[in-house]
């Protein structure tokens, strides 16, 4: 394959606790829960109430403005808590699982003769069109939208990321009628991105239909926002969409059977994390179900659906994002260290400066903690930002043209082509503290006002 | 290392919210988080591990890159101290004589710009930022040792309050606030600041001076065009020649670069292009002089001279005012390197060039910015076109 593109900048976190390649557990059945939180953009209209039965795959609630757009069940059981934060805003639609699942089943479709329509309207009865992302702002496209074209990364570089080629081994046929059907959904074309470390052996490296681009390089090459920049970047006025490829499997899926078989492998890390490996789970999997493997022992601990980039802090109660295919538990860093900025070296600690010695030993994996290490202040440093973002697009002067509310300018500088993970390793090294991904959060959220 | 954190943790509340001295919180901080890094955690959304570099670490590294040229430059005190009195002091003598002269330069530069930097932290409820740990000790190295107290002080405090504080602190400011310091003792107070005698310590009092001491800086001479009585490269180059306290050793200063440059402190873009800049336009002067004249002096000269390498390395690298952008770098640094030869020999009322230089090109860093931002932004708009 001729389409190589060789990324030099970006960092990979040498943070301990990898997950082993093999499942040590399958989650039946269990309390499982539906965040209106992990969509943005999305006023979530109730379609149940408490003490309700559910399906699995039978919707849970909608989105207000686009009430097509359906949240369905991972499972069938009882709607047994519905959970309001302040102002009532909804945050959980908790689900007591039967012991046994009872599926919703859809009419199945013949995906050779099927329209885009036809295939459209599967996918939204089925429950998981909000697999879909749309860029610019990483929301739910719409669904009468024809995207330019259509972008899946398939591997994952961020820190201690699940394993595409592992997890996906067994789903391939899914994917493939998945793609298949997504070539009908864009007038361009249907993007899979490999990593040139296992693009010769990995199973995902065959899907007819696909164009292929292969990436090389550290962290965030994996992110489907940087391969989009690479590849053909996204201007104003266009669309292209991207989806998880785990969520490419369960699409493929719904697509072959009709019915909506919401489960996944994720990885389960972190230096916290005890004998860190894969599991299978249901969507939503709550937390106290993969307890086993937390390591309380040592401190307070924190709980992350997602990666330590991007991901969110969920108490141990909680239960995973929609779209989250990691589970990573590290230490609080609630603690204070004397004299820590000035020691000479902080064996304990990793550095991307060269102030501190930790580039001599390249290997090591640090038991890495939640500590800010430091206090927050402007903007001082030049220069650091670029060398993590493998784009074209000037990161300091988005981020000012968002603080100062200055929408022209952040058309101009590039925010239709990033979300927040992309730019999550300026925040990761960043020696003034900067919280770069809450920045551009605010610049989407009010590029969305501006646009509506 | 308990019994500390519990003496802060008794201390704390008093200084809290509620507490007796509560107005004094933000001195209480920036002496705890000196001693313990802090325990935040980082948000519950967002990048949950970070990076263990900080902005206390940063700034350690700068005052570590200016601890050759600062220890050179007490022993220069002493050393040219014992050429004027025509004395024969040894090695540690003439260094102890210049530690004790420059000590309270130290001092005053501390007391008064910390003193104010605090009191605004303190006004604004922010955490005292690191940045004058650096200009603290960068003002007394750019000034001539015989200065008075009383006007590094007065300069200490104009540079922090009009140079920085009024644009919001560090991280705002437009001009390296050490420079604003050297500039307002200049013109304010020009009877003190420039002339041959204050290069020396003790010459402008008089006493006990061997009559053939003029104690001109090799920029005066060259001013003048008396290029017979420029010391020697080599002398240059390692430093033994009157002129601002740190400023004189070119070989101390380049090993304080290797830190910076080292550590990815400072750009070693902008200093390399500043050396190419002040070469290549010191080549062309040098093709079109008089000989005889400064103009004709080699242009490898200019590097050892005067402020060129200090404000190269610790000056113009200032990453809060020269050019952000990667390609802006390059054209802030050439320019300055070019400029310092300009204003150094076609005028002659200014011989040292690179204060200015750098003053001039911190002003032009954002529009250099502006246009590199701009081209990015065409770049962007081009493709949008070129795609439809």
């Amino acid at each position: 394959m001729s389409n190589h593109i060789r990324l030099s900048k970006g960092l990979n976190i040498p943070i301990a606790g990898n997950a082993e390649a093999r499942i040590s557990k399958t989650v039946f059945s269990d309390i499982i829960a539906v965040k209106p939180t992990d969509f943005r953009n999305t006023t979530p209209k109730l379609l149940v109430r408490e003490g309700d039965r559910v399906l699995a795959g039978a919707p849970v609630f909608a989105d207000k403005y686009r009430p097509e757009i359906l949240f369905v069940s991972p499972c069938s059981g009882t709607v047994q808590a519905i959970v309001r934060g302040d102002k009532r805003k909804l945050l959980e639609v908790r689900i007591k699982a039967d012991e046994k699942n009872e599926y919703l089943q859809h009419e199945k479709i013949n995906l050779e003769k099927a329209g885009r329509d036809e295939i459209v309207d599967a996918i939204v009865k089925g429950g998981l069109w909000p697999a879909f992302k749309q860029r610019p702002y990483g929301i739910i496209p719409n669904t009468t939208d024809v995207p330019r074209d259509i972008f899946i990364s398939a591997f994952n570089s961020a820190p201690l990321a699940a394993d595409l080629s592992f997890t996906m081994k067994d789903e391939i046929g899914n994917i493939k009628t998945a793609i298949k059907a997504f070539r009908k959904l864009t007038k361009g074309k249907v993007y899979i991105s490999l990593s040139a470390e296992d693009a010769a052996s990995t199973p995902l490296r065959n899907i007819e239909g696909a164009e292929y681009y292969i990436f090389s390089g550290p962290h965030p090459a994996g992110n489907v926002g940087v391969q989009i920049n690479n590849i053909s970047p996204v201007n104003k006025g266009e669309t292209v969409w991207t989806m998880d490829m785990h969520l490419v499997a369960t699409v493929g899926k719904l697509l072959a059977t009709g019915t909506c078989d919401m489960t996944k492998t994720i990885a389960i890390t972190g230096p916290r994390a005890i004998n860190p490996s894969y599991v299978k789970v249901p969507f939503g999997v709550s937390v106290k179900s993969v307890e086993e493997f937390i390591d309380k022992s040592k401190g307070h601990v924190r709980i992350i659906s997602g990666d330590i980039l991007s991901g969110e802090k969920i108490s141990e109660d909680g239960f995973l994002g929609f779209y989250n295919n990691q589970i990573t538990i590290l230490e609080e860093g609630d603690k204070y260290e004397m004299f820590g900025w000035m020691k000479i070296v902080r064996p304990k600690k990793f550095s991307i400066s060269r102030s501190y010695f930790s580039w001599l030993t390249p290997k090591k994996k640090y038991d890495m903690d939640t500590n800010l290490n430091g206090g927050p202040r402007a903007f001082v440093m030049s220069g650091l930002y670029e060398k993590v973002v493998p784009m074209d697009i000037l990161p300091v002067y988005l981020l000012k043209a968002i603080l100062a509310g200055d929408i022209d300018k952040m058309e101009q500088l590039g925010i239709y082509e990033v979300i927040e993970e992309d730019f999550a390793l300026c925040e990761y090294i960043c020696p003034s503290k900067v919280e770069v991904q809450s920045i551009i959060s605010r610049g989407i959220d009010a590029m969305i006002k501006e646009m509506a | 290392m308990k019994g500390l954190r519990k003496i802060v943790d008794n201390m704390k509340p008093t200084f809290e919210k509620g507490g007796k001295l509560s107005f004094l919180y933000s001195t209480f901080e920036a002496f705890e988080s000196f001693l313990f890094v802090p325990n935040t955690v980082t948000r519950p959304k967002g990048t949950h591990v970070r990076d263990c570099n900080d902005l206390k670490r940063v700034m350690s590294m700068v005052i570590v890159a200016l601890i050759p040229a600062m220890l050179f430059g007490m022993y220069n005190i002493g050393y040219q101290h014992n050429i004027a009195i025509g004395g024969d002091m040894g090695f540690w003598q003439m260094f102890w004589f210049g530690f004790l002269k420059m000590l309270p330069l130290i001092i005053v530069s501390y007391v008064v710009g910390l003193g104010i930097e605090f009191a605004s932290a303190q006004i604004r409820g922010h955490e005292v930022n690191e940045g004058f740990l650096v200009s603290g000790l960068l003002i007394p190295m750019i000034m001539p040792v015989d200065i008075p107290l009383w006007i590094l002080a007065i300069s200490v405090a104009f540079a922090v309050i009009v140079g920085k504080e009024v644009f919001g602190g560090t991280g705002m400011n437009i001009w390296n606030p050490a420079l604003i310091a050297r500039v307002f003792a200049f013109l304010a107070y020009p009877s003190h600041m420039s002339g041959d005698k204050v290069w020396v310590a003790g010459l402008t009092s008089g006493e006990g001076i061997v009559d053939a001491t003029t104690g001109a800086t090799p920029l005066a001479h060259a001013a003048m065009n008396e290029l017979d009585k420029i010391p020697s490269f080599c002398d240059m180059f390692l430093g033994f020649i009157p002129g601002s306290i740190g400023e004189t050793s070119t070989l101390a200063i380049l090993i304080g670069a290797v830190i910076l440059i080292y550590t990815g402190v400072a750009s070693w873009k902008i200093m390399l292009s500043s050396v190419i800049g002040a070469l290549g336009l010191g080549f062309l002067v040098n093709a079109f002089a008089e000989p005889g004249t400064f103009a004709a002096l080699p242009a490898y000269y200019q590097l050892v001279m005067g402020g060129f390498a200090f404000g190269t390395v610790f000056m113009a690298t200032d990453p809060v005012t020269s050019a952000q952008t990667e390609t802006g770098k390059w054209i802030y640094g050439l320019l300055i390197g070019m400029l310092t030869v300009i204003i150094r020999v076609f005028n002659p009322g200014y011989p040292e060039g690179m204060m200015l230089a750098i003053l001039l090109m911190n002003t032009f860093a954002p529009l250099i910015d502006h246009y590199v931002v701009q081209s990015n932004i065409n770049r962007r708009m081009k493709r949008a076109v070129n795609t439809k």
